[in-house]
């Protein structure tokens, strides 16, 4: 699905990954970790072709990204849903139409009845007609997970997407993900809080992928 | 996709489209008025152009390659000396043809000043040796040397020689209005693709959304496309419109009038300011698209 082959990436100070080798399966769910700076983002932005490898190959469904016009990446990210710490939506969109922006852009219809499905899954039925910037945190990262599955996508990334929020409402949204990966999703989620991934391991076959010293390694089942 | 299927899909509306960008309102206001403005300067530029066009062809074609010799000579040689001339411009090279004019033309031309009842034969009225010259011309300097030798009452009256450089004038005049309509084009489109640039890196993280979540480059171009071109064409419609009322309400020109008041439209002639909205809108839809294509080009 996504596969990396001695994949580097280098911002131009130096290389921030090397060596990076793996292969993400269908329907896996895997946690990233390492500390801040470390090269979390830059990794999905790598799965997500945001960048391009400058050493090695990814491989996205089958195609080099090298490889792909810029059209093909916007067809690619119909397949890839991305959650962002900071979310990134529209702010002079009421929540809908965020929610459903990666339909309006490839002119699909919209069927009002699974968009309220899919507000009342994430809890937000109610708050469909509010403008991003009222939303809380907490509402605002739920949003974020409903706009990246509308799609229906096969890959879902989230760039740290509990980082901004307290306990509750970080373990409500790891169990969204868990949801997600129960319907045969791939999940990659990258966090430093390590009580959320022991508290995932209890429900969920997630695997570590663990950053130290540029390289990414598979952690062992100490966590 | 190509730019027929771009313009087939920017006439369709698309609301949702529309949307994804935020509205401006200063960029917004701002390029309809640089669009009406310029509009309403192209008119009378293109008024300039088409008056000055019309001047030059009268002046060219009425009285061209013409040229008149007035003999004044005593009454008694005033014959001889017309058969004399007209003998030498036969074998002047250049000449296609020459007259005198009868008593009766001379009195007609007379009459507007003299009324009609002038007995031309009493007054001493030089006579009028009207000539038409070949496509190459003669050499007046010379034909007026030759004259004095062999018919010393025989004055040379050049025509082109005053009219050929009003003419020009006019054609000069006429070139002007037309790169003053280029200028004011081109300065359209700087203004365009600079207010297309602000509006794209002002929306820049809108941009960015917009390709996170799957969109094509044709479409954020679209959105900012289509807003651009319709201010454009709306502004500049404005524009023409005021443009051709100011036009209208000159004086209007009399049989005699001067340049001035020759300044405006005639028949078809007023269909053409009415071409310059569509054409303000081509120019936004080319300065804005180039200007999209290339910030997209820089994002991943």
């Amino acid at each position: 699905m996504i596969s990396f082959e001695n994949v580097a990436y280098n911002y131009g100070g130096g290389e921030l990954l090397s060596e990076v080798s793996l292969r993400l399966a269908p329907g896996s769910f895997h946690f990233l970790t390492g500390p801040s700076g470390s090269g979390k983002s830059t990794f999905l932005k790598l799965c997500y072709a945001e960048l391009r490898p400058t050493a090695g190959h990814v491989t996205l469904f089958d195609r080099e990204v090298r490889t792909l016009e810029r059209d093909e990446v916007a067809r690619m990210r119909r397949r890839i849903g991305v959650v962002h710490q900071d979310c990134r939506f529209l702010d002079h969109l009421p929540l809908a139409a965020n929610v459903t922006l990666p339909l309006t852009v490839s002119n699909r219809e919209v069927g009002s009845e699974d968009l309220g499905e899919l507000l009342g899954w994430v809890g937000l039925r109610h708050l469909a007609d509010a403008l991003p910037p009222q939303l809380s945190g907490g509402e605002r990262q739920r949003a974020a997970v409903a706009r990246a599955v509308i799609m229906d996508p096969e890959v879902i990334l989230a760039d740290e997407p509990t980082g901004n929020l307290d306990w509750d409402l970080s373990v409500r949204l790891l169990r969204l993900l868990i949801e997600l990966n129960r319907m045969g999703k791939t999940i990659v989620m990258a966090t430093h809080d390590m009580n959320l991934i022991r508290q995932a391991k209890s429900q969920v076959a997630a695997r570590v992928l663990r950053i130290q010293k540029r390289r990414i390694q598979l952690a062992g089942a100490d966590l | 996709m190509s730019l027929l299927q771009q313009l087939s899909l920017l006439s369709r509306g698309d609301r949702q489209a529309d949307r994804v960008v935020p509205p401006t309102g200063h960029t917004a206001w701002l390029t309809s008025f640089t669009a009406g403005a310029m509009t309403f300067l192209a008119v009378f530029a293109l008024a300039l152009s088409l008056a000055a066009g019309r001047m030059a062809d009268r002046w060219s074609d009425a009285l061209a390659r013409t040229a008149t010799i007035r003999i004044s000579a005593p009454a008694d040689q005033v014959d001889f000396q017309t058969r004399a001339v007209l003998d030498l411009l036969a074998t002047t090279p250049g000449v296609e043809s020459a007259r005198a004019l009868s008593d009766d033309e001379q009195r007609k031309l007379l009459e507007p000043w003299f009324g009609p009842d002038l007995p031309v034969e009493a007054l001493p009225v030089p006579r009028l040796i009207e000539l038409q010259e070949t496509g190459e011309g003669y050499d007046a300097e010379g034909l007026r040397q030759r004259l004095t030798a062999e018919a010393p009452g025989a004055v040379l009256d050049d025509h082109p020689r005053w009219r050929r450089p009003l003419a020009t004038a006019a054609g000069r005049l006429r070139l002007m209005g037309i790169v003053s309509i280029l200028l004011i084009g081109t300065a359209m489109a700087a203004m365009i693709t600079l207010a297309a640039n602000a509006a794209l890196a002002a929306n820049a993280q809108v941009i960015e959304v917009l390709r996170l979540v799957g969109a094509r480059d044709s479409y954020i171009v679209r959105a900012f496309v289509r807003r651009f071109t319709a201010r454009a064409l709306a502004g500049s419609g404005i524009g023409a419109l005021a443009g051709m009322a100011g036009i209208a309400l000159l004086p209007s020109a009399d049989a005699a009038g001067g340049f001035l008041t020759g300044l405006g439209f005639t028949g078809w002639g007023w269909l053409m300011p009415l071409a310059l909205p569509l054409l303000a809108a081509a120019v936004a839809f080319a300065a804005t698209r180039t200007a999209a294509v290339r910030k997209l080009k820089d994002l991943p």
